[in-house]
């Protein structure tokens, strides 16, 4: 059988959860075994029936006292003694940071390598994997070599299964968890602040680069984003300048996005940045350079000092607008 | 307080890659190279530590003797000391890589309270090295962290998650591996660079266990083929960029 790890928090599953939950479907119907599920903590009741329409067969709900909210390596211990005992092919999981983290635990405590953030997983001995590397800017063709695969899949390389109406045998179990494996659990939660639109959520996105040239200068992003309803990007370079807050930072070490509209000012769109939000649907640059790496990714590019060109935009929308 | 801050040297590209002709490696010939900015994040978070509990701070690398480079920038804005685990280049997966590291930990003998890490690699990504060595040394392991703090032989940590924050705490020692954000990396000045020059670095060479996640080859992306429709030069091409964002339904 093939295990998939469905993350929940607070008992609801995530969109990366189902969509991890599809690539499980897929393997498994490659090697013509079943699909099983582990969902950890009472909390996740709900998520685990759930399952069932996802194409799952049997859910392994972990219960116990210690377990009531997020904790990586007591989790990664429910699923140890789940491949000990089940013997799955493989073990997937979501190549997030929860995913991948008690992967990693998981990866530990059986002393089995891990594949993480995996595009394609084709079981076998080996299991052929190719994976994201550079967030995305290369590929790399490696081979598991393990009698149990641990793979987790990349954010959006499938889609999510559409619900049917299958029916899973949710099965609970209480893990034998040390006080060491509850050590590490969420002992509070914080709210984001600020407000303001969420970078990942935000439908249009105006991001500024080194050409900015200073913290006042994103004064007129801001003006912008706000015509449009949107949130303000950055460059490293801005980030590290302390520009603007690490937060806003795009690319493979700061958040990746997917607006309908990114509109990059003064950002060259080196391949780490471009790790961020190449897969926006549209995209304008605005750069004194016209040829800048940025433009064999953009849709559309006003060529020209952004200090001058920016203004007149915001009037010319503004206008629109009115 | 002892913090043991955990690196790895990766070529510097802002462009496209350029494969060895056998796609087995990133032609680096003409590359400079760096460290991940995670990872740059957490020798300023080691150095911020050591100025406000005392203490000493090291920086330790698996990589080819070159990487010295690295930690020297690492000395050169405060870390004390450094060891290098020399390799030939080959690549080390994430389990023989942090089996190595915990074996340099043991053999170093230092009890750092808190071992520090990039949540990932800027080349390989693997997310495993500091869990297996949280795991190999018995000690409790936070990853991805947004922010961090110690207080009262405790670490705390924070991370985002959907609307908001997670917070963890666990008592020391740990290991923590933490995300580009915690802190912003200082430039190093000249008098510590000179310094750098200076500090020790002790050496050893680990043997190279088989992979057992063995990378065969590279591929690069398709080439988009896209080229960006010019609007306009200048202030004037205002009314067209207005012309897109109505096509598109922005306004
Ligand atoms: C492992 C690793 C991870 C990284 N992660 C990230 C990341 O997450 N996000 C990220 O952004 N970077 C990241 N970087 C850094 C990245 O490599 C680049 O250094 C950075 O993206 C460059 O930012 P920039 O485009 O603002 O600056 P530059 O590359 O300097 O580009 C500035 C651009 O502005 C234009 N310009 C200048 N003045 C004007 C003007 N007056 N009007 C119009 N245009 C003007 C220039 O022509 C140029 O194209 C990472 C690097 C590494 C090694």
């Amino acid at each position: 059988m093939i295990l998939v790890l469905a993350d929940h928090d607070r008992g609801e599953l995530s969109e990366l959860s189902l969509q991890a939950v599809e690539q499980g479907r897929q393997l498994a119907q490659t090697s013509g075994v079943p699909l099983h599920a582990l969902v950890v903590g009472t909390g996740g009741s709900a998520a685990a029936a759930s399952l069932g329409a996802y194409g799952v067969a049997t859910v392994h709900l972990a219960v116990h006292d210690g377990l009531t909210d997020y904790a990586p390596a007591a989790s990664a211990r429910a699923a140890a003694e789940l491949v000990a005992r089940l013997a799955p092919l493989a073990v997937v999981g979501v190549g997030d940071q929860r995913g991948n983290e008690v992967l990693a635990h998981l990866g530990a405590i059986t002393e089995l390598p891990v594949a993480a953030d995996c595009t394609s997983v084709v079981l076998g001995d080996p299991t052929a994997v190719v994976r994201a590397r550079w967030g995305g800017n290369l590929a790399e063709h490696a081979l598991l070599h393990a009698p149990v695969a641990l793979v987790s899949v990349v954010p959006h390389a499938v889609r999510a299964g559409v619900p049917g109406n299958g029916v899973a045998a949710v099965e609970e179990f209480t893990p034998e968890l040390a006080d060491a494996d509850l050590l590490v659990h969420v002992v509070d939660r914080t709210a984001e602040v600020g407000g303001g639109i969420s970078l990942t959520e935000a439908k249009v996105i105006v991001s500024g680069g080194r050409g900015v040239g200073s913290a006042e200068g994103f004064g007129m992003l801001e003006e912008l984003a706000g015509l449009l309803g949107g949130a303000i990007g950055a460059s490293r370079v801005v980030t590290s300048a302390g520009w603007r807050p690490q937060a806003e930072q795009v690319g493979q070490t700061g958040t990746k996005v997917s607006p309908d509209l990114y509109i990059a000012c003064g950002i060259s769109g080196a391949s780490q940045h471009l790790a961020g939000m190449a897969s926006s649907k549209t995209i304008i640059v605005i750069n004194n350079d016209a040829d800048a790496p940025i433009m064999s990714h953009a849709d559309y590019a006003v060529i020209g000092d952004l200090h001058k060109i920016l203004p007149a935009v915001i009037e010319a929308t503004r206008a629109a607008l009115a | 307080m002892e913090v043991l801050v955990c690196i790895k040297r990766v070529p510097l590209s802002g462009g496209r890659f350029v494969l060895t002709d056998d796609s087995t490696e990133i032609d680096t010939k003409r590359l400079g190279f760096t460290v991940s900015p995670h990872e740059e994040t957490a020798v300023e978070v080691a150095v911020r530590l050591i100025e406000a509990h005392g203490g000493s701070s090291t920086v330790l690398t698996l990589g080819v003797p070159e990487s010295e480079e690295q930690m020297r920038e690492a000395m050169a804005i405060g870390i004390d000391r450094g060891i290098l685990l020399e390799t030939d280049g080959a690549e080390w997966d994430g389990q023989a890589t942090a089996a190595a590291i915990a074996d340099a930990v043991r053999a170093d003998g230092t009890a750092f309270d808190l071992i520090l890490f990039g949540n990932e690699s800027a080349d390989a990504a693997g997310s495993q090295v500091g869990v297996r060595v949280a795991h190999l040394l018995g000690r409790p392991v936070l990853t991805g962290l947004k922010g961090l703090s110690v207080a009262d032989g405790r670490l705390r940590g924070e991370r985002p998650i959907a609307g908001g924050r997670e917070v963890f705490e666990v008592p020391l020692p740990a290991v923590a591996s933490v995300k580009d954000g915690v802190a912003i990396p200082r430039y190093p000045s000249v008098p510590g660079r000179i310094r750098a020059k200076k500090k020790p670095i002790e050496r050893s060479t680990p043997a190279r266990p088989p992979s057992r996640l063995e990378k065969v080859s590279f591929t690069l992306p398709a080439e988009t083929g896209k080229r960006a429709t010019v609007l306009g030069n200048g202030p004037e091409a205002a009314d067209a960029v207005v012309d897109v964002f109505r096509k598109i339904g922005a306004i």
